[in-house]
């Protein structure tokens, strides 16, 4: 789509010859030195790295993930067809439960606890483990048309199609470079010092709230673009604009379809039973329960401190080494139980699974140690930790960052004041 | 380097759908039914449900069991296989294709059918089976699998029966049977069915030696029983098969309507004699298709669909090679991340531009691929 960021090659004629350098490890053009200190004053994890360091991090990572890709096979496919397996046994357990998630026992509806939260954990399963890595291409390599990037759709308001687009094309690529990444506080949010701060901000632990609660359709208003639309609206051209509304469309009619699943069709099943509203209770407590989970899990990833966002401009003829560079610097891990792992989609290997997204999920596990090795052999922050302590300090940022940074000499409120009044002087003079 | 000896073959047909021709008051009633199906399974399909408690019934997509796999020599097995209730049977002579998950990757492949086709049982396949055979080649994945690996109970994909390489009816007075090693098998389902419709049957088989003759012992037992007349040319023997000596062991087979199935060198071989005899029309042949891949740097794309060729070297992307040609190519993060810019490859293969790995296209089915990070290894036809 056009409002996305330019990409990193231009198409047809206009494009520089040569090979794209991020699928070289090392560059021709000599690398400018890191600088130890950010715009924000904060150091630069990575300043005492030199380029043929880099450079010989990017040939280890690229040893390690052949490693890995040749050995894909029986074992892995059988992996993701038993998850599929379970999930899809789950759901429909679930559902089946759930048509008698009206009948009272002892004043209490177990069949309404047990139904709701199994298929709450279906949808879990279905949005992480499986379709996210799906998705991903991990195991387009089986050649299974079902389990296939290509095809697979999944339970959730934003198409696969503009959700690939967004995600794994635009995030992946420009994992945490501010103004590229809209990942990085889904444009709402404000989770890093080195981003601007304004008013909007004062208002980000409701904002950060609402957006877990419905985070399906903040993700399908996020994938389309939808408030880069609203803003540019006027300067866009009809080509754009028709654009959009096809984009629309597709997004409202997959909105419909999980709607009508969800919210009538099952719900009118359970009417037999007389479970009609207990039901559809169960299906709005499920994708809420979903949101925040799968919105808990992905703020883990790449707000909680420690954490680097790069500038615009570092990351200009990027080679493969550096940009895998990043992607460590960027990401974060989440330490918890084999269950959790699956349940995050194997998202709480979110350092490795940015390092390689094509990678199998079920094999993060096994590299983490030796990613982590890597990194403390290279003095680099390995963020990791448990959920609620990842979760609880993106909170706190949240919080936090919804007031200015500190600067020496001034108190924050007076910043706060003093936009206030900028504000309300804007606002006079359009009049 | 990978060989390959499989038909060329179209795609499977598309299956229809239940309650899709459904006339009449039904009609309305299965419609309906399967849309709230439909609503139901959303964003997957009833099938994918349907699928875990009854894979073979009857509207899935075909599948099959093996229910047995049977030497027949010391490289050749038949495989026996149950196939779901969607098949809808096959004309002797006709070839399936059947898709195998061998560590965990699927390959297809095709192979001609034995077994009698009113689903009676005979030569050992038990009724309602279908059977295929299958010499394990040097490289070859699939039929190495199916020969030495392969296990009872294990779920294979298939496709509906397909191909001409059948006898009409009425069957000719006088018949030709000329095959060579696995080129036997069409042959021997047609012998299985219509040996007693045929008057009069002359075969001339090809192996390297007699313990590599498939189905030696049947063979034998209809030459003894006069049913036909056999004559096998021993590689080491008689050496490769002088079609000159046609005329010896088969003197009258400009008459005979021949049916020919071998390797590709035989079959050209073959049909040079048979036009410079002047009765080509004479000759049915059953073309396997050895595309024999050999990996090089750099090479043509062909873009299939918009008929267009373009020559790239070995370090420009198939994307990059396509775009400054004009071609509308889908793209995405160009590191080969993001899987935005994947195209079936019908043939060739291709190498990775980040670890030198060449990936070659070796079954009928298109091969998806990443066109941001791969370059063309020699040549290379695209879905495009």
């Amino acid at each position: 789509m056009t409002l996305a960021p330019e990409r990193t090659a231009g198409h047809g004629s206009s494009k520089p010859h040569g090979i794209n350098p991020r699928l070289r490890v090392a560059s021709d053009t000599p690398r400018p030195q890191r600088p130890a200190l950010k715009k924000s004053g904060r150091p630069n994890p990575a300043a005492h790295l030199s380029p043929e360091q880099i450079e010989g991090i990017g040939h280890e990572l690229d040893a390690l993930r052949k490693n890995v890709m040749d050995s894909r096979g029986e074992a892995d496919a059988a992996y993701i067809r038993k998850v599929i397996k379970v999930q899809r046994y789950l759901e429909m357990g679930s559902r089946a439960t759930l048509l008698f998630s009206n009948v009272k026992v002892k004043g209490f509806r177990p069949a309404w606890w047990i139904g709701t939260a199994g298929l709450s954990v279906a949808k879990i399963l279905e949005n992480m483990e499986i379709g996210h890595n799906v998705m991903h291409g991990q195991w387009d390599w089986m050649r299974d048309p079902k389990i296939h990037s290509m095809a697979w759709e999944w339970d959730n308001a934003s198409p696969a199609s503009q959700w690939k687009h967004s995600h794994n094309e635009i995030h992946h690529t420009f994992t945490n470079v501010l103004g590229r990444d809209n990942d990085l506080g889904y444009g709402i949010l404000r989770v890093d010092e080195d981003q601007k701060w304004s008013l909007f901000s004062l208002f980000q632990p409701i904002w950060h709230v609402g957006n877990a609660l419905l985070f399906e359709y903040s993700i399908a208003a996020y994938d389309l673009e939808l408030g880069a639309y609203l803003a540019k609206k006027h300067r866009l051209s009809d080509e754009d604009k028709a654009e959009f509304r096809k984009n629309r469309d597709e997004v409202l009619a997959k909105i419909r379809r999980q709607a009508t699943k969800d919210y009538l069709v099952h719900p009118a099943l359970s009417a037999a039973t007389g479970s009609a509203r207990t039901t559809l209770t169960a299906n709005v407590v499920a994708n809420l329960v979903r949101n925040v989970w799968t919105n808990t899990v992905i703020i883990c990833g790449h707000f909680p401190p420690g954490i680097s966002t790069f500038e615009k401009t570092s990351i200009d003829g990027e080679t493969r080494g550096e940009w895998y560079l990043r992607q460590m610097l960027g990401s974060g891990n989440i330490s918890g139980t084999k269950a959790m792992h699956v349940m995050t989609g194997n998202l709480s290997h979110q350092i490795e699974h940015h390092l390689f997204p094509d990678m199998p999920s079920n094999r993060y596990a096994e590299i983490a140690p030796q990613i982590r090795d890597l990194m403390e052999r290279h003095e680099l922050p390995y963020v990791t930790g448990s959920l609620w302590k990842q979760a609880a300090s993106v909170y706190w940022k949240v919080v936090e960052l919804s007031l200015p940074n500190k600067v020496e000499g001034r108190r924050r409120r007076d910043i706060v004041r003093l936009e206030l009044k900028k504000a309300q002087r804007r606002r006079k003079s359009r009049r | 380097m990978s060989i390959s000896t499989d038909r060329a073959t179209p795609r499977g047909a598309t299956r229809p759908r239940l309650g899709a021709h459904t006339d009449g008051p039904l009609g309305g009633v299965v419609r309906g039914a399967r849309r709230v199906a439909e609503a139901l399974a959303t964003p997957l399909v009833p099938a994918d449900y349907l699928d875990l408690l009854d894979p073979m019934r009857a509207g899935a997509d075909l599948r099959g069991r093996i229910v047995e796999v049977r030497p027949e020599t010391d490289d050749a097995a038949t495989v026996v296989i149950r196939p779901g209730r969607g098949w809808r049977g096959h004309v002797p002579g006709q070839y399936i294709r059947i898709g195998v998950d061998i560590d965990g990757v699927r390959h297809w492949r095709a192979y001609s059918l034995t077994h009698r086709a009113d689903g009676t049982a005979a030569a050992g396949i038990p009724a309602g089976c279908v059977a295929i055979t299958t010499k394990a080649i040097p490289e070859g994945k699939v039929s190495t699998h199916l020969v030495r690996h392969a296990t009872p109970g294990t779920l294979v994909m298939l496709d509906q029966a397909t191909g001409d390489f059948t006898l009409p009816t009425p069957a000719p007075a006088k018949v030709l049977f000329l095959t060579a090693g696995s080129g036997i098998t069409p042959v021997m389902g047609m012998l299985r069915n219509h040996l007693g419709e045929l008057a009069d049957v002359a075969h001339v088989h090809c192996a390297p030696s007699e313990r590599d003759v498939i189905f030696h012992r049947e063979l034998a037992g209809h030459h003894a029983a006069g049913r036909l007349a056999l004559s096998l040319n021993l590689d080491d023997v008689h050496g490769v098969l002088d079609l000159a000596r046609l005329d010896g062991l088969v003197p009258d087979w400009r008459e005979r309507e021949t049916w020919l199935c071998g390797p590709t060198a035989l079959l050209d071989a073959a049909e040079k004699h048979w036009a410079d005899a002047g009765v080509p029309e004479r000759l049915h042949v059953e073309r396997f298709r050895p595309s024999v891949v050999e990996p090089g740097e750099g090479g043509t794309v062909t873009f299939a669909r918009s008929s267009r060729i373009v020559e790239a070297d070995g370090a420009t992307a198939i994307l990059d090679a396509g775009e400054d040609a004009g071609v509308l190519m889908p793209s995405g993060c160009r590191m080969g991340i993001c899987f935005g810019c994947v195209v079936p490859m019908r043939s060739g293969a291709i190498r990775d531009l980040r670890t030198g790995e060449v990936t070659v296209h070796e079954s009928d089915e298109p091969l998806p691929v990443q066109t941001c990070v791969n370059a063309v290894a020699g040549s290379c036809e695209l879905d495009l």
